[in-house]
């Protein structure tokens, strides 16, 4: 396993930049010309509708996809490039948080120090039992993560990353399956981190309060297609309907099932 | 076809450059070594001793009607070291363990296991195929080594107690020592070696593969147990005459 090669600048948050991306899946287009900037060291939230593609484009901007056409750039330089994965510490939260089955939540939360032998086996484990309190989850290492809930997983997945201290981290849906106070915690965790180590943060979501709360810019995506980019306020005063649709909608089921009830 | 057959010499390729890692993996080796013993140790020395009684029991009678009841040692042990001990152990490890490994890579690869690895730049290559390669390429050999002692006693065995042979264990093995040699066995562990590597690059390559969910690792496992035996049954064709030019 290659060492990452990491500089002075080791906790700098790192610039990404998405041109004109186009992805389709046996002929199913998901992405259809996706450009985004986001500048090193902001929280950058993606929101957008289920299917909308915003996995997809979380996968590109890791390399863990390569797109039709368009690219994806880290500090200028291609993610597809081995070299890009060396020299920077990247991390991500997958959606179903990704943990490797066959190992324990601490091993899980150790793997990348232990594999590229960034640190001796008992800094690791301070480590792990640091990053594991910081996300509600304090004494869970020896824990299969088929043992923990859904939610609990996630915290884990995040811990995870949270012990890469990356220069750049993308969560997908880092609140769904959490109650409001984990989120809270969680998102308290995110903006704590970037505030440390200035990584640059790339989140999914479509939690608007939690979207709102973080975020120092955000884009929304609808049909693989960025509709609008710009800080919290731009986004919610952007004119576009289905943006505003999409911002305000809320439960009204309540009111039609006592109307249908009336009847 | 030609398209797998070609990623997989890639991938044996891959696989053999990374090998200098091995001593870094080492405990995972040892992790995959142990699971492949443990799992296939008892069926291993089961499964011999009644190929070896078998073998004995078809051709006993037949050599001792001619009057070559001295040769029926030789004939065990031979057929045992050079042929059936390598290519049934193979099989044998092939459905018991090759499909282990592809389901659980492949399982891995459905549920984004290996994508993590991708993004923590750690080389699912060198974390999952390296140490499955190394442990199954010397277990296999070691397995077969077993195999080729536990047959020649379950030959013996049958060649003494069936009334039809009787060949006492003394000349059933004074014939056997006199007809092997050490490069008969070492023919016979050679090809176990090369039937290892092959079982171990399908699996993985095939679990590496897995596209879908449990369905698609279902597949996957029953693809990879067929191409391996499909494999070595035709490799054993030509190996054993490329072994029988070098070494006549
Ligand atoms: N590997 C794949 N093969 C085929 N189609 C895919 C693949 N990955 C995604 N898609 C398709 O791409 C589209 C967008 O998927 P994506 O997972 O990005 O949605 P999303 O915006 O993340 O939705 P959600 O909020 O529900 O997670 C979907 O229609 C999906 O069917
Ligand atoms: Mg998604």
């Amino acid at each position: 396993m290659n060492e990452p090669t990491l500089k002075s600048n080791q906790h700098l948050g790192v610039s990404l930049k998405v041109h004109g991306l186009h992805k389709s899946f046996n002929g199913q287009e998901v992405l259809k010309g996706v450009d985004v900037e986001v500048r090193p060291s902001e929280i950058f939230v993606i929101m957008g509708p289920s299917g909308s593609g915003k996995s997809v484009l979380l996968r590109h901007m890791i390399g863990l996809e390569e797109p039709n056409a368009g690219e994806v750039l880290v500090e200028d330089k291609s993610i597809l490039t081995p070299e890009t994965m060396e020299d920077y510490r990247l991390a991500m939260v997958f959606q179903s948080g990704g943990l490797l089955n066959s190992l324990t939540v601490g091993e899980n939360l150790g793997l990348y120090l232990t594999e590229h032998r960034l640190k001796p086996p008992g800094e690791v484990m301070r480590i792990v039992a640091e990053k594991l309190e910081a996300v509600g989850l304090k004494g869970q290492e020896d824990k299969l993560p088929s043992e923990l809930s859904g939610g609990m997983r996630k915290r884990a997945a995040i811990a995870r990353a949270l012990v890469i201290e990356p220069q750049l981290i993308l969560y997908d849906e880092p609140t769904s399956e959490l109650d409001p106070l984990s989120a809270v915690v969680i998102a308290e965790e995110i903006v704590k981190l970037n505030e440390r180590i200035q990584v640059t943060s790339v989140i999914v979501s479509h939690d608007r309060e939690f979207a709102f709360g973080v975020a120092d810019r955000m884009a929304v995506i609808f049909d693989g297609r960025i509709l609008a980019v710009g800080t919290p306020e731009e986004v919610r005063s952007n004119p576009d309907k289905t943006i505003q649709e999409f911002l305000n909608v809320d439960f009204h089921l309540q009111k039609a099932k006592s109307d249908s009830k009336s009847k | 076809m030609f398209q797998n057959i070609g990623e997989l010499i890639l991938l044996f390729w891959r696989t053999v450059q990374s090998l200098p890692l091995s001593w870094r993996q080492r405990h995972k080796i040892f992790d995959q070594f142990f699971e492949i013993g443990n799992a296939s140790l008892l069926m291993v020395c089961v499964l011999s001793f009644f190929i070896g009684g078998v073998l004995a029991l078809l051709t006993g009678p037949v050599l001792v009607q001619r009057g070559l009841a001295n040769s029926v040692g030789g004939l065990v042990g031979i057929s045992m070291c050079k042929e059936l001990a390598p290519v049934m152990m193979s099989i044998l490890i092939a459905g018991r363990i090759g499909s282990s490994m592809t389901a659980e890579i492949g399982s891995m690869r459905v549920y984004e296991e290996i994508d993590a690895l991708r993004t923590m730049n750690i080389n699912p290559i060198h974390y999952l195929v390296l140490p499955r390669l190394v442990a199954i390429a010397v277990a296999l050999p070691l397995l077969v080594i077993f195999s080729i002692l536990v047959g020649w006693g379950g030959g013996a065995l049958v060649a003494a107690t069936n009334h039809q042979i009787a060949v006492s264990f003394q000349s059933f093995f004074s014939n056997l020592r006199e007809v092997v040699a050490v490069k008969d066995v070492a023919n016979g562990l050679f090809k176990s070696f090369v039937y290892a590597l092959v079982i171990g690059v399908v699996s993985c390559h095939q679990g590496l593969q897995t596209i879908g969910g449990p369905r698609g690792i279902g597949r996957s496992v029953t693809k990879s147990v067929v191409n391996c035996i499909v494999a070595i049954v035709i490799l054993d064709y030509f190996l054993t005459r490329l072994l029988l030019a070098m070494f006549p």
